[in-house]
């Protein structure tokens, strides 16, 4: 099948990735001539019933997009709201804040580094039948991911979808004993994510380079989670209210999920590679001799290698947890209170996955007139199809079995959560 | 209760949803590893590629139907399947996304795609039940991990399973909460709303939100009464009633009702 004949992959439901999707692939005269990644997760219409809907539903309700990433949603609805209403919040509050944001970074990147992506490296099917040959990787994974979990609980009330945080802090004050409980197992559990790193380092990664546009937050002093300038490796830099002048947006026939792309029409990565990459010397120092011990530093050159970006950040996730419980101190009150008044502001935060962006308009009865948001994974879906050309040739060289996962492995690659099929910005029509 | 004697065959399937609920069983951890001696997890495209196409003893359906595509897998999935249990409110209930039931659906989608003619979507988000025979249903938003694994455990052993379905009130009251709307007059959907969440919100101080589901045989009527006198306009009644589980029977009957009042 080498070369001189046509035909199609047809990957109709892809596995391991949160939600649904699937890829096409069109292969002709020997030359991949067309690829889709195709997202069939039914559209939930978010945007739309948000309006008429009082201001302070607007975390709960988005948290609903994403059941691995609600935190991120709970944040950034958060944070858009507090701009129109003036908001400041103190540092005890955003201290909670980011002990939850973590703990939500360390339950998804190894339910995605550990049980989804690393079968793909060592040629199982998933995690279960990985762990009858390395019982003690799984055991750790299960261990430091319930840990993350714990923290969102804590902090939160539960795990997925928890209901403590509201716009101007949470609907009670976290006692310091309620955090003490999660520090107990701190030091197991770093060394449990120490070693989690260290088995993601030995992978047998594709060492291939390309040109890689990336763009994520940036952070000024701490390694970027709630909030951080917009920067990119072209050397822009811009701030989160002005994302949509810097992004176009286009509706494929195929997906209901929009696809994003640079204002100069190039495809962007979003997520641990970008934000590993662009800023890496804040990483904890302790994470950073790990990796470089093993020989890796950033830049990380391909999206293969974002297992390893997953694996650092979740290390680097325990330790500020660590230190951020030592921290610190209750605040005086749960939440800031204030005037209800009319405006617009958007927020960007570092999901899991990427830049999470929500733009609100609410009216001066704090009823939403408009929202706008756009999931990391839908500003991926471009540079996912690049990446697919780019192996075009690995995928024409072996047998279908064999190309059909290396078309999966790429998508995977990008831990694509395709629930957060949510969709606005301006229209760019295709034609087909 | 595997037809061969061999292992249970456990199939998992994801409608429109957050996947909240099926990560659930990923976070039993080490409890789901314990089951796999007698479970043979043979669909579950978010933890694994391998998948075996049934007949399967048991299926658990995340989601709610809410495109063309959803109404003839799930009618699929019934044949194939020996027990269907029905996860998640968006499965029992339509989930949040059946707040466009109750809106012009053209409107949504425009307000939502550049192209609303290229999305191929029903107009409203429905209950599984209302597609298929569902034999089991464990609603919450997300479902309680451990009312998950109780039914499961229960099911795979060949048991009819027992899940309370009193009022949030009585969770309330057994944790020892002093009642957010008597003694604070927060408004809180806790008398109508089945327990299962652990009363969270009331133990946090806010009003219960209603994600699990109503309770068995829930008075809406005297709530909405109840809320009007602690202050609250009714537009702002219909809104909270009008939330996660707003399609659910008893709710949407009472709403379409008192919307007209």
């Amino acid at each position: 099948m080498n070369g001189s004949k046509s035909f199609e992959i047809k990957v109709g439901q892809l596995a391991r990735v949160e939600g649904e999707g699937g890829v096409w692939v069109r292969v002709k005269d020997g030359k991949l001539d067309y690829v889709e990644v195709n997202i069939f997760e039914p559209p939930r219409f978010f945007e739309a019933f948000l309006r008429g809907r009082p201001y302070l539903e607007a975390p709960d309700i988005t948290a609903r997009i994403c059941g691995i990433c609600p935190i991120a949603y709970i944040f950034a609805a958060c944070r858009a709201m507090e701009k129109i209403l003036g908001i400041d919040v103190p540092e005890e509050i955003e201290t909670l804040r980011k002990i939850a944001f973590y703990g939500e970074w360390i339950e998804s990147h190894v339910l995605h580094f550990a049980f989804l992506h690393a079968p793909d490296f060592l040629g199982y099917h998933s995690a279960l039948e990985m762990a009858r040959d390395y019982p003690d990787f799984v055991k750790d994974a299960i261990t430091v991911r319930s840990w993350g979990n714990r923290a969102i609980e804590i902090t939160g009330g539960r795990a997925i979808h928890p209901i403590s945080f509201r716009v101007g802090g949470l609907y009670r004050i976290i006692r310091r004993e309620e955090l003490e409980l999660l520090a107990r197992n701190y030091d197991e559990i770093r060394k449990k994510g120490e070693r989690l790193l260290e088995f993601i380092l030995n992978l047998d990664l594709p060492d291939i380079e390309y040109d890689m546009v990336i763009m994520s937050l940036k952070g000024d002093r701490e390694y970027p989670v709630l909030k951080g300038v917009v920067a990119n490796n072209l050397g822009w830099e811009f701030p989160e209210d002005s994302f949509e002048d810097n992004v176009i947006v286009e509706q494929k026939k195929y997906s209901t999920g929009l696809h994003y792309r640079l204002r100069n029409g190039r495809p962007y990565i979003t997520g641990p590679i970008a934000r590993f990459n662009l800023n890496y010397d804040l990483l904890a120092p302790e994470v950073r001799d790990i990796l470089e011990k093993a020989g890796y530093r950033a830049p990380l050159k391909n999206t293969y290698q974002s297992i390893v970006a997953r694996a650092a950040e979740n290390l680097h996730a325990i330790i500020e947890i660590g230190r951020l419980i030592e921290e610190y101190s209750e605040p005086r009150a749960p939440y800031v209170e204030t005037a209800i008044r009319a405006g617009e502001a958007a927020a960007i935060v570092e999901a899991p996955r990427g830049m999470l962006y929500h733009r609100y308009r609410i009216d001066e009865r704090g009823k939403i007139l408009y929202a706008n948001i756009v999931p990391p994974t839908t500003q991926n879906y471009a540079a996912m199809e690049e990446d697919i050309f780019r192996v075009g040739n690995l995928i024409l060289s072996g047998p279908p079995e064999k190309a059909q996962h290396i078309v999966e492995t790429t998508i995977r690659n990008y831990d694509p959560c395709i629930s957060c099929s949510v969709h606005t910005i301006k229209l760019r029509i295709i034609r087909e | 209760m595997s037809r061969d004697g061999g292992k249970v065959k456990l199939a998992v399937f994801k409608f429109s949803s957050c996947s909240g609920c099926q990560d659930r069983l990923i976070d039993l951890g080490e409890n789901l590893l314990s089951l796999t001696e007698k479970v043979e997890v043979a669909y579950f495209l978010e933890a694994s590629s391998r998948t075996d196409p049934g007949p399967y003893d048991v299926a658990l359906i995340e989601g709610s139907i809410s495109t063309p595509h959803d109404v003839e897998l799930v009618k699929e999935i019934r044949k194939n399947s020996r027990i269907v249990i029905t996860i998640g409110t968006c499965a029992v209930y339509g989930g949040i996304q059946a707040l466009r039931n109750w809106m012009n659906y053209q409107e949504v989608v425009k307000q939502v795609y550049p192209r609303p003619e290229w999305i191929n979507s029903l107009e409203k988000s429905t209950p599984v039940s209302d597609h298929i025979k569902v034999d089991y249903q464990v609603s919450g938003c997300p479902v309680n991990e451990l009312q998950l694994f109780n039914i499961l455990k229960q099911v795979l052993t060949g048991r009819r399973p027992y899940h309370r379905l009193e009022s949030l009130c009585q969770e309330c009251k057994r944790r020892g909460n002093a009642c957010v709307m008597v003694s604070r007059g927060i408004p809180c959907l806790g008398p109508i709303m089945v327990e299962g969440c652990g009363a969270l919100c009331p133990s946090y101080g806010r009003g219960c939100y209603g994600c699990f589901g109503p309770m068995i045989d829930p008075k809406p009527d005297a709530l909405a009464m109840r809320l009007e006198e602690i202050g609250l306009p009714k537009e702002e009644v219909i809104i909270r009633l009008r939330g996660f589980t707003s399609w659910s029977d008893p709710i949407r009957r009472f709403l379409e009702r008192y919307e007209r009042e």
